[in-house]
C-alpha cells in the first residue's frame, strides 16, 4: 500500500478510556457483587431443575397463551436449565467485560510464507529422501504401484453391491391385477358403485387375499383414487373412456413426479394436487398436467365391475406407477 | 511459599516434564483476538455443534433405529393402538415418557437451526468482508463442505422419527436418487435395501448420522479451528491496526471468560427455546405411510430453496429408445446446487485471479469499498431467497390468500430476473455509501446546528472527523483495472482471448470506484 495514496498516515491506537470500574472502587464493588448475584441465580436455577425433574408429575400439562398446551415439567426443566446456563454466561462476560483489564494489546503478525532457505531445504529434503527411494528409476515399480493403487478401491466397493438385490422389472409393478377387487383404504371394504355419488372421491387398495399382509411396500405403490364425475364431464378418447365405469375414475395415487400422495381433490375444478411440489392433474382429461413440475399423468387404473356388482381393476396398470427412473418406457 | 500458592506450580511441573507444553503455552495463553461481534458468529456454530453433539448422545439411549412394525401402547392417547415403526414408537416415548425427553428433543432440533443459520451467516461475513482471501482459502473451502455436510446431515436427522412429515421427504429424496441417469433405479435399491420404503433405511441413515458425519465434521471443525488459530484472526481496519498486527484481547483470562460465558449463553438461549417454541411435534404427523401425506408439508429451511427449486422446475422430461431422463429433477436437485456450490468453493481463487492480488490480507473489506464483490453476494442470497420462497408457496398462497399459480411464475421468473436486479442496485448503494463517506471525510459531520452569518445567509455547522475516524474511512485501497491487451507484443492474439476479455472486463468494472480524498483535499477541505 503506498502512503501518499492515503490522505493522512496511520494515527494509531486511540488513547485508552478508562471505565468506571476501572476509577471508582465503589463502581468496582458494585460490578463485583452483580457478576456474583448472577452466578448465585444459576445455582437457584440448578436445584429448580432438580425439583422440576423429581417434584413435577410428567403428565400435568397447562395452557399458556401464544405458547398453547405446555408440558409443565418439560416447561420448567428447559427453563431453569436456560437459566442455568445463561446466568453462568452473563456473569462471565460481564467479569471480563467490567473487571478484567480492558487495555488492547498489540501483537505480530508474521506472514505464512517459511523463509527462503526452509523452502529450498524443504524441496531438497523431499527431492532427496525420495531419490532414496528410487521411483524415478524402477518404471516398473512405478506403473505396478500405479496399477494396484487403482484397483485397490475396488474391494470395499465391491461389497456394497449386497446393500440390496437389483431392481429388475420390480419398479414396473404393482399387486394390480385383472380382477383385483378395489377395497376402501382404511375398512378394506369393496365397494359398489351406489356406494359413490358424484364428486365423491375414495381412496383404496387392492384386495388382499385371505391371510395376506399389506406392507409399506406395497403401500408405496398400490393406493389408487377412486373418483366419481357426471359421464358427460369427461373428455377421454374412447380407449380411456372404456377405462371408467359409469362416472368412476381410477388413478394412481403416487405422484408421476416424486411420489408422494396426490392427496388434494378440487371438486368443482376436477383437480387432483399433489401437496408436494404442487404438479396439478385435471381428472376430467385422465390426469393430464396442467400446473407444476411433474412431467406425465398420473397412471390409470382401468376398472370395471363383476358379476357381484363390485368394482374390479379390468386389467393392470399399463404403465409403472410412481416418479421416473431410466429404464422406464414412457412412450 | 505458601501449600495453596505451591500447586499451580505443582500441576504445571507435572503436565510440563511430560508433554514440554510450558514454552508453548507461555505464548499461546496470551495470544491475542480482535474483539468485534460480528466474529462470534462462527462461535455460536461451534457451540451449537457441541450442544447437538450433547443432546444428540442423550437421545441415543432411548432412540430405536428400526423400521420393525409395533404396536404403540404408550401414554399418548391418540396414537394408542396404531401400527407404527420402533424409530416413530421411540421418538414419541421419548417426547412423553422421559422426563425431559421432549426438551432435549427440542433443544436439539433447535441447535441444528442455529447451527445451519450460523453457519450461513458466518460465511456470508466472511465473504462480504472479504476474510476468505489469501491466506484463509483452505477455511473458505472447509467452510463450504462444513455447510454442504451440514445440509445432509440436518436432513438425515429429521427423517429418523419416521414421522409422516419425514418420510415423505425420504420419499422425495428416494425419487433423487432414482433419476440419476441408467444407475438411478440399481442406486436406489442399494441405498433402500430394496423397493421403497423398506427396512433399512432408517438404521443405515442412522449410522451416518450420529456416527460417520460427526466423525467428519469434527475433523473438519478442528482444521478449521487450526487454521483460524495459527494464521491469527483478521481484524477490521481502524486506527493501529495494520496487515502486520494483531489488535485486541488476549486469551487469558479476557477471552477464556469471554468465549467460555458466551458458550453458557447459546447453550443457555437454545435451552429456552427448546423450552418455550414447539419443534417438530412429530405426534401431530402421525406414523409415516407412503400413501398418505399432510398438507404443507415443509422441509427445514436449509432444504428449502432446493425444495423451492423443484417446485418451480419447468414439467420437462425426455423420452428416447424407451429411456426416460428427468430433467424436472435433475436439473433443480443436482445441477444447479453444483452450479451454485461449485463457484462459492473457488470463488477466493476466482476472485484474486481477477484482481491480480496475490498478497496476503489480515485487514478486512468494509463491503461498500468492494462493490462487485458485495453485489454478487447479495445477487447469490437473492437467488436463494427467491428458491426458498417458493419452497413455502403453498403456506404463503393459504396464509396471503394468494394464487400458488402466480406464486410459482413470480417464482421462476424472479430467480433469474431478481438477482441481476440485485447486483446493480446493490453496486450502486455501494457507490453511493462511498460517495457518503468522502463527503464526511471532506466537510465533517452534520451538526444540525444553524448559524447566521452577518449578511444574513444561514448555514449548518459542519464538525470535523477525527484522525481515527478519517483513518478508517480512507485507509482502504483503491486498485486500478488490470491492463490486459488483447494482443501480445507482437500483435498475435494472445490464447485464451474470451477468458481475458472477461477478466477484463471484470477488473475494470472493479475499478469503478469513488476516489477516496486525496491528502490535498483533504487539507483543501480543512480550511473551508
Amino acid at each position: 500500500m503506498s502512503k501518499e495514496l492515503n490522505p493522512i498516515e496511520n494515527p494509531g491506537l486511540p488513547e485508552h478510556v478508562h471505565r468506571k470500574t476501572d476509577v471508582d472502587p465503589k463502581a468496582e464493588k458494585r460490578a463485583e457483587r452483580q457478576v456474583a448475584s448472577l452466578f448465585a441465580l444459576s445455582a437457584i436455577s440448578t436445584v429448580g431443575f432438580i425439583y422440576s425433574y423429581v417434584g413435577i408429575k410428567k403428565d400435568v400439562y397447562t395452557f399458556i397463551p401464544i405458547l398453547g398446551d405446555m408440558n409443565v415439567q418439560q416447561l420448567m426443566l428447559g427453563l431453569c436449565m436456560s437459566g442455568a446456563f445463561l446466568f453462568i454466561g452473563i456473569g462471565a462476560i460481564a467479569w471480563a467485560r467490567f473487571l478484567m483489564p480492558d487495555t488492547e494489546v498489540i501483537a505480530h503478525r508474521h506472514e505464512m510464507r517459511s523463509a527462503d532457505e526452509d523452502r529450498r531445504e524443504f524441496v531438497e529434503t523431499v527431492k532427496t529422501q525420495g531419490a532414496a527411494a528410487g521411483i524415478g528409476r524402477r518404471p516398473l515399480i512405478k506403473r505396478t504401484l500405479g496399477a494396484a493403487l487403482g484397483l485397490v478401491g475396488l474391494g470395499p466397493i465391491i461389497l456394497l453391491r449386497d446393500l440390496g438385490p437389483l431392481p429388475e422389472k420390480e419398479l414396473e409393478k404393482t399387486s394390480w391385477k385383472a380382477g383385483t377387487r378395489l377395497v376402501t383404504d382404511p375398512g378394506d371394504r369393496p365397494i359398489k358403485v351406489s356406494d359413490l355419488e358424484v364428486g365423491a372421491v375414495v381412496q383404496t387398495m387392492p384386495e388382499l387375499a385371505p391371510g395376506e399382509e399389506r406392507t409399506l411396500n406395497n403401500t408405496a405403490k398400490d393406493p389408487v383414487l377412486l373418483i366419481r364425475l357426471r359421464p358427460e364431464d369427461f373428455n377421454l378418447d374412447d380407449e380411456r373412456l372404456s377405462w371408467t365405469h359409469e362416472g368412476i375414475i381410477a388413478f394412481s395415487k403416487i405422484c408421476s413426479h416424486m411420489g408422494c400422495a396426490v392427496a388434494l381433490y378440487e371438486q368443482q375444478t376436477h383437480h387432483l394436487l399433489c401437496p408436494c411440489h404442487q404438479s396439478t392433474f385435471d381428472v376430467t382429461r385422465a390426469a393430464k398436467v396442467i400446473f407444476g413440475p411433474a412431467a406425465r399423468p398420473l397412471p390409470q387404473l382401468p376398472i370395471t365391475v363383476d358379476a357381484e356388482g363390485y368394482l374390479i381393476a379390468k386389467q393392470p396398470f399399463t404403465e409403472p406407477v410412481g416418479p421416473s427412473f431410466w429404464e422406464r418406457d414412457s412412450k | 511459599m505458601s501449600a495453596k500458592e505451591k500447586v499451580p506450580a505443582t500441576i504445571a511441573n507435572f503436565v510440563d516434564e511430560r508433554t514440554g507444553a510450558a514454552k508453548w503455552l507461555k505464548k499461546n495463553l496470551t495470544k491475542v483476538f480482535p474483539d468485534h461481534w460480528s466474529f462470534l458468529l462462527g462461535e455460536i456454530v461451534l457451540y451449537s455443534f457441541i450442544i447437538l453433539l450433547a443432546t444428540g448422545t442423550f437421545l441415543t439411549f432411548w432412540f430405536d433405529p428400526s423400521s420393525k412394525e409395533v404396536i404403540y401402547n404408550g401414554s399418548y392417547e391418540p396414537l394408542k393402538g396404531l401400527k407404527m415403526s420402533a424409530a416413530y414408537e421411540s421418538a414419541l416415548h421419548i417426547s412423553f415418557d422421559v422426563r425431559g425427553g421432549l426438551l432435549m428433543r427440542q433443544i436439539h432440533h433447535w441447535a441444528a437451526i442455529i447451527f445451519m443459520a450460523g453457519m450461513i451467516i458466518h460465511m456470508l461475513r466472511v465473504f462480504f468482508t472479504g476474510a476468505f482471501r489469501k491466506p484463509r482459502e483452505f477455511n473458505w473451502v472447509i467452510g463450504i463442505g462444513l455447510l454442504t455436510l451440514g445440509i445432509i446431515e440436518g436432513f438425515l436427522g429429521y427423517s429418523l422419527p419416521d414421522d409422516l412429515l419425514s418420510g415423505t421427504g425420504i420419499r422425495i429424496t428416494e425419487a433423487i436418487i432414482q433419476a440419476f441417469p441408467v444407475v438411478g433405479s440399481y442406486l436406489a435399491y442399494f441405498v433402500f435395501g430394496g423397493p421403497f420404503p423398506g427396512e433399512s433405511f432408517i438404521p443405515r441413515i442412522y449410522t451416518v448420522h450420529v456416527l460417520l458425519l460427526p466423525g467428519i465434521f469434527l475433523a473438519l471443525i478442528t482444521a478449521h479451528l487450526m487454521l483460524v488459530w495459527y494464521q491469527k484472526h483478521t481484524q477490521y481496519p481502524g486506527p493501529g491496526r495494520t496487515e502486520k498486527n494483531v489488535v485486541g484481547y488476549p486469551l487469558m483470562p479476557i477471552y477464556m471468560a469471554k468465549a467460555g460465558g458466551f458458550f453458557f449463553v447459546v447453550f443457555g438461549i437454545t435451552a429456552l427455546l427448546g423450552a418455550i417454541a414447539s419443534m417438530n411435534p412429530i405426534w401431530l404427523y402421525g406414523p409415516y405411510t407412503p400413501g398418505q401425506i399432510s398438507a404443507g408439508s415443509q422441509p427445514d429451511f436449509y432444504m428449502g430453496w432446493i425444495d423451492g427449486l423443484v417446485r418451480m422446475a419447468p414439467p420437462l422430461e425426455t423420452h428416447l429408445l424407451g429411456h426416460t431422463i428427468s430433467w424436472n429433477i435433475l436439473i433443480p436437485g443436482l445441477i444447479i446446487p453444483g452450479l451454485v456450490f461449485t463457484p462459492m468453493a473457488l470463488y477466493p481463487w476466482i476472485e484474486s485471479w481477477i484482481t491480480g492480488d496475490k498478497r496476503e490480507h489480515h485487514l478486512l473489506d468494509r463491503p461498500r469499498n468492494v462493490p462487485n464483490r458485495t453485489a454478487i453476494g447479495a445477487a447469490v442470497m437473492m437467488f436463494f431467497f427467491v428458491a426458498l420462497l417458493n419452497g413455502g408457496n403453498d403456506l404463503i398462497a393459504t396464509h396471503f390468500s394468494s394464487s400458488i399459480n402466480h406464486i410459482m411464475w413470480f417464482a421462476r421468473i424472479g430467480i433469474i430476473v431478481l438477482p441481476i436486479l440485485t447486483f446493480f442496485i446493490t453496486k450502486r448503494v455501494c457507490l453511493s455509501l462511498q460517495r457518503a463517506d468522502r463527503e464526511l471525510v471532506l466537510h465533517g459531520r452534520e451538526t444540525g446546528r444553524l448559524v447566521r452569518l452577518p449578511h444574513g445567509e444561514f448555514v449548518e455547522v459542519h464538525e470535523p472527523l477525527s484522525k481515527e475516524e478519517v483513518w478508517k474511512l480512507t485507509s482502504h485501497e483503491q486498485p486500478g483495472a488490470l491492463s490486459l491487451p488483447e494482443n501480445d507484443v507482437n500483435g498475435v492474439s494472445r490464447p485464451g482471448r474470451l477468458l481475458s476479455k472477461l477478466r477484463a472486463n471484470w477488473s475494470a468494472a472493479n475499478a469503478e470506484q469513488i476516489a477516496k480524498p486525496t491528502k490535498l483535499e483533504l487539507e483543501d477541505g480543512a480550511h473551508h
